[in-house]
């Protein structure tokens, strides 16, 4: 079959470009250079990430777990602002805007500016003498000092990963079958009901892949917290990106790297299991709905 | 007294298009009604402004005498089985079922009886904690009507609902909802672009073509004795000709003089003259009022078509005995079954 020729392609790059780079940082992960300049296999540098700092530190206190933990409650907290904006807005946008979306077009605008300079941009907003605290003053209000605050980095990290939540749901809800939600309120729902008994359960696909696709981003971002939060506010991405880019100990990096990466396969395994739906049990018949 | 449910003079545009223009039907309780017509005539959008689902642009609407525009669809006493049948993929075929009566907050204990009795009732029994994706077409269909049934509604609304199914399936689920309603006493508003269907279900059939309706009728009326051409030519076979009424009783068509049984048409006023292929009989040649030659013969189970070329047009004959091709018949047609009507600008939809 010709079709197959096409594919390798696609397959070359998926190896090159992301399993390739995987199996690299899982190799520096596990090995070490010994006193010889020989390569050898070693666990020291995954469990460098675990030990205490002294005898009898309790766990979650070492340093490098009090900085992972900030990590996820960050990436968490930065999730759940995103679904919070992010479902109501792809609700909206899916409501009037349908398939000729200009709202949408204007959506997707900041996102074709680089996301530095975004991210600079909020620096400027923020800053003590900034936008932000101009237009306070202005309405008589007292200024606030937010920036290089865990408050900036998450203000920062929603408005740069909003879009990547409010896409897949914008998706599933636009392409929902209309007459499925006439049938409920032909049922006897009203418009809460309606909302709650069938579109909500029916754009969990949606939610689920805003879930990743923001959580994951935020868990492993180093840019914004460097900037936004003025480098004191350490995240586990600044960590890693300190051992390659400062420190030169790639296995250490790449250890904490795979630790991420085990952790983050851990947390969306967690997620498909909630998401576990009974689909297609006991028949055949898929794609046969009419 | 009031009608059940009322349509006054019902229009309903889309931007500039007339989708519907003064609809005029009622509807009495435990009646079986059937919206049919072409694809495109505007059964649908009748059905959805019955449901709740469009507002007519004018017009009225009247349950028992009431207005029941400004009713959301949640309010109205209306269940609807959807053309494409619209169950909840998300839930099992319990679930589904169930969804109005939640909505009621009945207790769990009549839920599950209900739902059981409704599975029997459409053969479903055993099937509650199956899932949508897993039924055929056929099985997703009785969820559906079983899903509007459960909920007790003074009319279901069945929007081609059989549509989707094979033949026999069809002709199966015909009998199935006929006794249902039959059973439970519901008003049934049906729609369908099948005549044998509207014609062996219905109490009563609506012909509606481009937005209006053509003729409201039993089907026996609706049959034997069609308003006009459209409705003729929509239900059943029939040999459709322009004709002269020349006098009552007396009209010509097919360059022959024929006698009628309708009156009350102008002298010499063009009409159009609808016979029913089973309706011309073939006679020996001398005895016919038109003298023609088989062209073509086909054999449809009971009865053979031919087609008898007489006075230059092509007859659509039925008969039980077969004249082979090139034979020299002749035709006659009784006088009570030569349907003479108005003229109507024949309307395409
Ligand atoms: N929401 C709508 N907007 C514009 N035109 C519509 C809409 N709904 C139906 N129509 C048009 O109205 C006409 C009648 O439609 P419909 O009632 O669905 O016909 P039927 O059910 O008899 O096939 C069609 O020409 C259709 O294109
Ligand atoms: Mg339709």
């Amino acid at each position: 079959m010709l079709k197959r020729i096409f594919v390798y392609p696609y397959i070359l790059w998926m190896f090159l470009f992301i399993a390739a780079p995987l199996l690299i940082v899982l190799w520096f992960a596990i090995t070490d250079t010994g006193a010889d300049g020989q390569t050898v296999f070693t666990f020291y540098h995954v469990a460098r990430f675990f030990r205490p700092a002294f005898a009898g530190e309790p766990f979650f206190q070492r340093l490098y777990i009090v900085v992972l933990t900030r990590s996820i409650w960050i990436a968490v907290l930065t999730t759940m602002v995103c679904f919070v904006l992010g479902y109501p807005l792809a609700y909206a946008l899916a409501k009037f805007f349908g398939h000729r979306s200009i709202l949408l077009f204007l959506f997707l605008v900041p996102l074709w500016m680089n996301f530095l300079l975004r991210t600079y941009a909020w620096m400027t907003i923020l800053e003590q003498n900034g936008v932000l605290n101009a237009l306070l003053s202005l309405v008589g209000l007292p200024t606030i000092d937010i920036l290089f605050t865990d408050t900036a980095v998450v203000l920062g990290m929603v408005y740069n990963f909003l879009p990547f939540m409010v896409f897949p749901i914008y998706s599933v809800l636009k392409d929902m079958d209309n007459s499925v939600i006439e049938a409920a309120q032909d049922l006897g729902a009203n418009r809460v009901q309606v909302f709650f008994r069938v579109v909500l359960p029916m754009s969990v696909p949606g939610i689920i892949s805003g879930l990743t696709m923001v959580f994951m981003p935020s868990v492993t971002s180093f840019i914004i917290p460097n900037l936004l939060g003025g480098g004191q506010f350490i995240l586990v991405g600044n960590l890693i990106e300190q051992q390659f880019m400062r420190v030169g100990d790639w296995h250490f990096g790449s250890a904490m790297s795979a630790i991420l990466i085990a952790l983050i396969l851990l947390m969306m395994g967690f997620i498909k299991l909630i998401d576990r739906q009974p689909r297609n049990k006991d028949g055949p018949a898929e794609g046969v709905l009419y | 007294m009031n009608h059940f449910i009322d349509l006054v003079g019902v229009t309903k545009t889309f931007g500039r298009k007339t989708v519907l223009s003064n609809i005029n039907l009622y509807i009495d309780r435990n009646e079986f009604v059937t919206l049919l017509g072409p694809s495109g005539c505007g059964k649908t959008t009748t059905l959805r402004i019955i449901g709740g689902f469009e507002k007519p642009t004018a017009g009225a609407l009247l349950f028992n005498g009431e207005d029941a525009i400004s009713l959301p669809p949640n309010k109205r006493k209306v269940n609807t089985v959807f053309q494409k049948y619209a169950l909840f993929p998300n839930m099992n075929v319990f679930d589904n079922i169930a969804f109005g009566l939640r909505l009621k907050k009945t207790d769990a204990k009549t839920i599950a009886e209900k739902v059981d009795a409704m599975l029997a009732l459409v053969n479903l029994a055993g099937f509650q904690k199956r899932t949508i994706q897993s039924l055929s077409g056929g099985q997703q269909q009785r969820v559906a009507i079983a899903r509007a049934v459960v909920n007790d509604p003074e009319v279901l609304l069945l929007d081609e609902p059989l549509g989707a199914l094979d033949l026999k399936l069809r002709l199966e689920m015909q009998v199935e909802l006929k006794n249902i309603q039959k059973e439970l006493g519901i008003t049934f508003v049906y729609v369908t672009h099948d005549q044998g269907e509207a014609l062996s279900m219905s109490d009563t059939v609506v012909v509606m073509d481009a937005g209006q309706i053509q003729q409201i009728g039993k089907p026996e009326d609706i049959y034997n004795e069609p308003k006009n051409a459209f409705v003729a030519k929509f239900i059943g076979e029939s040999n459709i000709l322009e004709g002269i009424m020349h006098s009552d009783y007396h009209v010509e068509f097919a360059q022959v003089g024929f006698a009628c049984i309708d009156k009350g048409f102008g002298p010499g006023e063009a009409v159009d003259v609808v016979v029913r292929p089973e309706d011309v009989a073939i006679t020996p040649l001398e005895e016919g009022t038109l003298r023609g030659k088989v062209r073509h013969i086909t054999f449809k189970g009971v009865h053979y078509e031919m087609r008898v070329e007489a006075n230059g047009f092509a007859w659509k004959v039925h008969n039980t005995v077969q004249f082979p091709v090139g034979t020299e018949v002749g035709l006659s047609i009784a006088p009570h079954l030569i349907h003479v009507m108005k003229k109507s600008g024949e309307p395409g939809c």
